[in-house]
Order: structure tokens, then sequence, then C-alpha cells
């Protein structure tokens, strides 16, 4: 499913990449955030036996590296759908309701606030505290896109677009 | 500028030269700029238009204007005719009209909505008029991805005499002498830090730029990060030879990939032209400088975290004394400034101190700016001198309050937030407060880093200490227990407040718990993390009784605390509401008023949407 969406890659040239990862950054335990920056790049997320080569490659103990990823918001340890949905709940966003906009994406989703990825793994959720895109409040973003002026129907209309668009990828030609 | 300049024709026609400039902030962006200005280049590019009637034209993108919601916002030049909410099909007309014949499209024009006139240019629009635009002069001008631009406009000079002509002592000096004080939102004045820095001994410091924005609801550092990424090197090459340093950092949070794209261009170009690298300007010093990706931390704004971070740990916040400036990044001297001020740098060392004190108040010196956002017509960016009055900002730049709807209602200003989750509230009377980093302090405010949330009737001031103590919650690092578990206990007492639960207790409990949380935390989030419950309790107390005694919120937002009831004079007993009511609390017989039972009722609203009479009250 997911797999055969993504571009072929084994096991072995995974961690030939995570050892260039490393050695682009001397294999410098100052350089921790940096190498898990390239390496959630690399996976999506943080798997937990990378986590626990990083720290041998490091010489740094995996406890470490596992306070350093679960202490920034920027880390998940989970993987993440392939599309990112993150709703803006800014002081800004706030104030012109973005709540009622996260309650019908996930109700569209059939999310809540423990289950963040849909379980065909399309789609996660995410609120962030403030995208900086405050003039255009609320402002959800898909992926890369920044959606301003959002009111719930359009949000719901923007995931229904691109739901539409995954399935027709599905359907053999 | 050469190409800004109208060219003299041998022929008698009015050739003129234009220069066409799409706004590439991130809110235009996602209006659709990039689009606007694909359309620009194509017609530029296109061999089939005679361009005769304009030869000499330039099409670029700038950093944000600052008119965000207006936005895509385009600027041609030399007229400065100013076209808001343009879009890729209206660009023909643009080519053809404006920069062919220099005439204008009138319904791209912004048109004042109190004047209903319409303003050809941002000097007629009163957004711009009454601003003073020192650190975002160049920014919504300049190309931000174009080293070449900046040079041309003076760039890189102050860094070339700080290299050069002054010696480290001597800067220090000149900006002790500006009054400069620090922008993240402390308000430290700049030069002492950077003279304490100095006076240190040691084999290495360190300069960090601090653009780890992360109060929700201020954008002023990513978008001076985005428009003009090159006066955040240069001053941080000149702090950097003030304190004697020779390695910078520039610590861009990870919500913002523009400006950390822009930023690591600025400091590659820069290298490449040996502007940055070993013997700057032929001084013998060298400086590098790195740009770091934050990993959505809002603690790692504070400085010791920051330095955690950098070097790879957890950003966990350490005690002071030792400042950083003593004993910082791997316990070497490091300064740590924010974007802005230190974008204010380059220009205060080129026009001199006495320039910049003319700006501003006696104490807090210069413009400020703040991104102006909430219940106002005109959102975005803004920039004004210290001690600017708050009803200057909010009425006349940002055009008045609008309700809920997006209408103008004159009476519908209630307060304002300033200084994200480390701020407070003003109210109206504060509304004539000159707007400076002192008397914002004497109302239990502060400027912080710069973020004003405009509110009006409608909002629950009980609902938004919630909001911003449920941030702080999350963010709190874990380090002090009094910030860990007391801002926890905060949000559970206002969680109590607003769902109807509180007492008498509960509104002591959140003064002497909020002070308790002030005295125990080591670090600016802890201390100012109960400012917006204090600020709010102490100005909109009677909001908090009314929750508390009367079981009601005056705005209708708290849903807990709602009764819905139909009006028995008004209901006519139509029925429409019953088949809407999810949970069939809804009964009456036909043709008879109606009534809810307040045991079933969830208050979704369902049945004050349906009745056409508008009977349902409360809700």
């Amino acid at each position: 499913m997911l797999a055969s969406l993504e571009q072929p890659s084994t096991a072995a040239q995974k961690f030939e990449r995570i050892c260039d990862i490393l050695d682009r950054n001397a294999r410098h335990p100052a350089r921790l955030i940096p190498i898990l920056q390239a390496v959630q790049e690399e996976y999506r997320y943080l798997p937990e036996e990378v986590l626990t080569y990083v720290a041998t490659a490091l010489g740094v103990t995996p406890a470490r590296v596992y306070g350093v990823a679960t202490f920034y918001a920027h880390f998940a340890l989970e993987p993440k759908g392939k599309h990112v949905i993150r709703l803006c709940d800014g002081t800004a966003c706030h104030v012109r309701r973005s709540i009622p906009i996260l309650n019908a994406i996930r109700e569209r989703l059939k999310l809540d606030e423990k289950h963040k990825t849909t379980t065909d793994q399309l789609f996660t959720v995410e609120t962030v505290a403030c995208l900086g895109a405050c003039g255009l409040a609320p402002v959800v973003v898909v992926d890369e896109e920044v959606h301003g002026g959002m009111t719930p129907e359009r949000a719901v209309a923007v995931i229904d677009a691109i739901a539409v668009q995954e399935e027709a990828a599905c359907q053999p030609a | 500028m050469s190409t800004c300049v109208v060219p003299a024709t041998s022929n008698g026609h009015s050739k003129t030269a234009r220069r066409v400039i799409v706004c590439a902030g991130t809110g235009c962006a996602a209006g659709g700029a990039w689009k606007v200005l694909q359309a620009f280049r194509a017609i530029d590019a296109d061999a089939t238009i005679s361009h005769e009637a304009c030869p000499h034209r330039e099409i670029t993108k700038s950093g944000c204007q600052g008119f965000c919601q207006m936005g895509p916002l385009v600027t041609i030049l030399p007229e400065g005719v100013f076209y808001t909410k343009v879009t890729p099909a209206d660009v023909p007309e643009i080519a053809e009209r404006t920069l062919s014949h220099g005439e204008l499209v009138d319904r791209l024009l912004y048109q004042d909505p109190s004047s209903k006139k319409k303003c050809r240019s941002t000097e007629e629009i009163p957004f711009y008029q009454r601003q003073t635009r020192f650190v975002l002069k160049d920014c919504g001008y300049i190309d931000p991805e174009s080293i070449d631009e900046y040079l041309g406009l003076g760039g890189y000079e102050a860094a070339k005499l700080a290299y050069t002509r002054m010696t480290p002592p001597a800067i220090c000096a000149e900006i002790t002498k500006s009054g400069l004080r620090g922008r993240g939102g402390g308000g430290f004045p700049t030069g002492r830090k950077w003279e304490t820095a100095r006076a240190q001994i040691a084999t290495q410091k360190y300069v960090i730029c601090n653009g780890d924005e992360g109060d929700p609801g201020a954008f002023m550092d990513r978008s001076v990060m985005e428009g003009n990424p090159h006066s955040v090197v240069e001053g941080l090459m000149i702090a950097a030879r003030a304190i004697g340093a020779s390695q910078a950092y520039v610590y861009v949070r990870a919500e913002y990939p523009l400006a950390v794209k822009r930023m690591r261009k600025a400091v590659r170009d820069a290298e490449a032209l040996g502007i940055l690298g070993e013997n700057v300007f032929g001084s013998g010093q060298r400086i590098r400088c790195e740009v770091l990706e934050g990993a959505g931390a809002f603690v790692c704004g504070e400085e010791t975290a920051m330095i955690a971070s950098i070097d790879g740990l957890r950003g966990m916040p350490a005690p002071k004394p030792p400042f950083p400036a003593v004993s910082g990044l791997r316990g070497r001297p490091t300064i740590i400034n924010n974007v802005e001020t230190l974008a204010q740098v380059p220009r205060i060392l080129r026009e001199g101190a006495e320039a910049y004190r003319a700006l501003g108040t006696e104490r807090s010196p210069g413009t400020k700016t703040f991104a102006l956002t909430g219940h106002v017509v005109n959102t975005g960016l803004i920039e004004v001198p210290f001690g600017t009055s708050l009803r200057e900002v909010v009425f006349n730049i940002g055009g008045g309050v609008v309700d809920d709807n997006g209408k103008i209602n004159r009476k519908g200003f209630k307060a304002v937030q300033i200084g994200g989750p480390s701020g407070g509230c003003l109210t109206p009377e504060h509304l004539d407060l000159p707007l400076d980093f002192d008397s914002l302090k004497t109302v239990g405010a502060m400027v912080g880093s710069g973020g004003l949330v405009v509110m009006n009737q409608r909002t629950c001031m009980v609902a938004v200490a919630r909001f911003f103590m449920e941030f702080t919650q999350r963010e709190s690092c874990g380090k002090c227990v009094l910030c860990r578990e007391g801002t926890m206990q905060l949000l559970a007492l206002l969680d109590d407040v607003i769902e109807g639960r509180g007492t008498a207790e509960t509104l002591h409990l959140l003064e002497t718990l909020g002070g308790a949380v002030q005295l125990g935390s080591l670090c600016g989030l802890g201390k100012t993390a109960p400012n917006p419950v204090l600020s709010t309790l102490r100005y909109f107390r009677e909001e908090y009784e009314d929750h508390v005694f009367r079981k009601r919120c005056r705005t209708g937002q708290c849903k807990a605390l709602l009764r819905p009831e139909i009006n028995q004079q008004v209901c006519k007993g139509c029925g429409l509401c019953v088949p809407a009511c999810a949970v069939s609390a809804i009964t009456g017989e036909k043709k008879k008023p109606h009534r809810i039972d307040q045991d079933l009722c969830i208050k979704c609203g369902a049945c004050a949407q349906k009745c056409n009479l508008n009977a349902v009250e409360g809700i």
C-alpha cells in the first residue's frame, strides 16, 4: 500500500544513507538535532532501531538520543501519514475560530486527540502553535501548501479533493 | 537602482523604466503570489508581445510588504502603484495598461473602507501612512534572494565600517549610546550585553541570532528573515566584531521553512563574495555563520535553553547567573540577540546613534514591529516608533475592530493581548497608553516579541487566559516543579471556571498559585506563564465572577454555561427544531410553545439555527 508508493529502497540502502548523514555531521554528538532531522526526512519518522544505531555511532547513550527525540515536537516516533494536515491554533487563528475547523477535519477523517493518523496511513492531523501566517487566520497547511481564511466546510473540501486524487491513483490503469 | 531611473528617450515617447515587485512573503505566497510572479515573467519573456512602450522592465519578488490580508500584493515602481488581491488573470491587463502605458487598473486598487477612497499607492493608505518603517524599510522593496540588491542599497557598509574602522569598544559604545534594547521580549540594553561579553577574555566567543519566534500570534522575525535576510547577517557580523567572536549561529524555528531557506541563501551568497569567511574586509578577522533549524520547542527561545539545543541536548534552561555573555555555549562568552534587534544594528552604525534616538521615546528609542492580528480590519505586519498609542495602532493603522462577521463595529473593542503567552491584556482604559517597554510593565503587560491580538466583545477573557495557559503548560520543559505542575493546576482551575465548577476559592487559588509559579521558575517561560491569567483577573474580574457565581458567560463562548431556552412568547410551535435536535431534548405540542429539557441538551445550537423566529435564546 504505502510502501509501493515510495521509491524502491532496500533496508541496506537506507542504512547507507544514515551513515552518510552521520558522516556529513562529523559524527559529533553536538550535531544530534540536525542528524535526527535528516533521518526523519529519510524515514518520515524516527524508527527505534535507527535511534539506537545513531546513539552507538555518536558514542552517547540511547537514553540521550531518545530524550532529545521526545523533547522536540518536530520529531515523530511513529510513522506519519502520506499527507500531513497542520491546523494552526495560534492566538490569531484561535480567536478567529480554528477549533471548529479542527473538529470538522477530525470528524471527516474519523480521528481524535489520541489518534492522529488514519488507519490507511494517508492523513495525519496535527495542531501547531503558530505558523506565522496570522494575517490569513484561520490557517490550515496541507503538506507544504498554506490555505488561509479557512472554514470547516472549506477544510473538509480540501481533504475530499486529496482523497479523490488518492483513490484515482490507486485504481489500476 | 539604475533600472528605476526614467531613461531619456530620443524620439519623445515616454519610455519609462518600471519595476514590478510581487510580494512573496508567506501570506501572499499562500494566496497565490508565485503564480502571479510566474505570469509576469511569462509575459516578460513572451517574444510575440511588443514591449516597446516599456523596454526597461524588471520583475522581482520581495519579502513581506505587511498588508497580508490584502495579498497577493503587487507594487509597481517608480510610481509606487499598489495593487491588492492580484490573481494571475489580472496580470496581462496590468502589463498592458500599467506597465506599458502608465494607466491604473482601478479595480485592483485598495479602497479605504472608511473614506471609500481608492488609493493609488501605499502613501495614500492609512495602514501604511501612519507607520514608520525602519527595520522593514527595505523589506517590501528588495529581492531578498539577491545580495546585489542589498549591496546596491548600501548593504554591508556598516559591517565594513565595523571591521575596518571601528574598535570593538567603540562599536559597543555606539550601540549603548543609541539606547537599542532587545526586541525579543525583555528589553535588555543591547550595548550593555555586548560590552559584558566583549570584556571577557576567552579563546572562543559566540554570537547567536534568535530566530525561534515561538509566540503564537507573532511573525515579525519571520518577516524580517524572509524579507531582508542580509540585514540580519550584517547585524550578526557587527555583533561578532563587537565582542570578538568568530563563530555565529542563526537559530530559526522549524515552522518557518521559507525563512530557513532565505537565511541559508543569504549566508551562502555572503560567503561566495568573501564577506563572510577569512580575513573579512581585509581586517584579518574571521567570521563563520551557520543557520540551524529548530525542532519545535517554544522554550528554546530562552537563551540558556537555546544554547543547550545548539549543543544537541534537550532544550532546558539553566540558572542565571552565570549569564551567557560570561559563560554560554560550550562555556564560552555568548551573546544571543533577537532577529529584529540585529536587523536594526547596521542602520544604527551607518546613520549614527543620534539619528536613531530621534525615533521613539527617551528610554525606548527606535521603532518596534508588531504583528497586528485578531478582530481588526487591517491585519498584518506594522512598524511604529515606540511611544505610539494603542488607539493609533488599533483604530488608525488597524482600521478599527470588527465583529465575528468581519463588519466594523465602533463599540466592539474589548481588549488587546500583547506579548503572547508571557504578556497581558490591555483594555479600553489603556487606549492612550504609549506603547514602550516601561509603560507597558506598569500595567502588568510587556512588549514581548510584539504580537498584538485585538479582541472584540464576543471574546471570553477566561477562555483567552485558558488558551495561553494550555500553550505554556504544553511547552513547559518540565525542569522546575512549579512551572511543570503549577501550569497544569492553573489550567485545571481555569477549566473549573469555564465548566461551571468554580467557587470563590478557585479565584483565590488562581491568584496565589499564579504568584508562586512566577517566583518558583527558572526561566522566562515559567516566570511569565501566569501573566495572561493574572492580567485578565485584574482587568476582567467581573467576567470571572460571572462564570463562578452566576454560572454565566456573557459572551456565550463557554458551552458548559449555556442554558438555551425557548422564549415562550415568541415560539409558535412550528416544530422545525424537534427533528433538528440530535438528542431529542425538545418537546411540545404542535402549534404550542416548545421546551428544552436541560438535562438532555448538549448545547449544540442546532435548534437555534433552525428556528425562523429566533425564539431560542441563550446560545
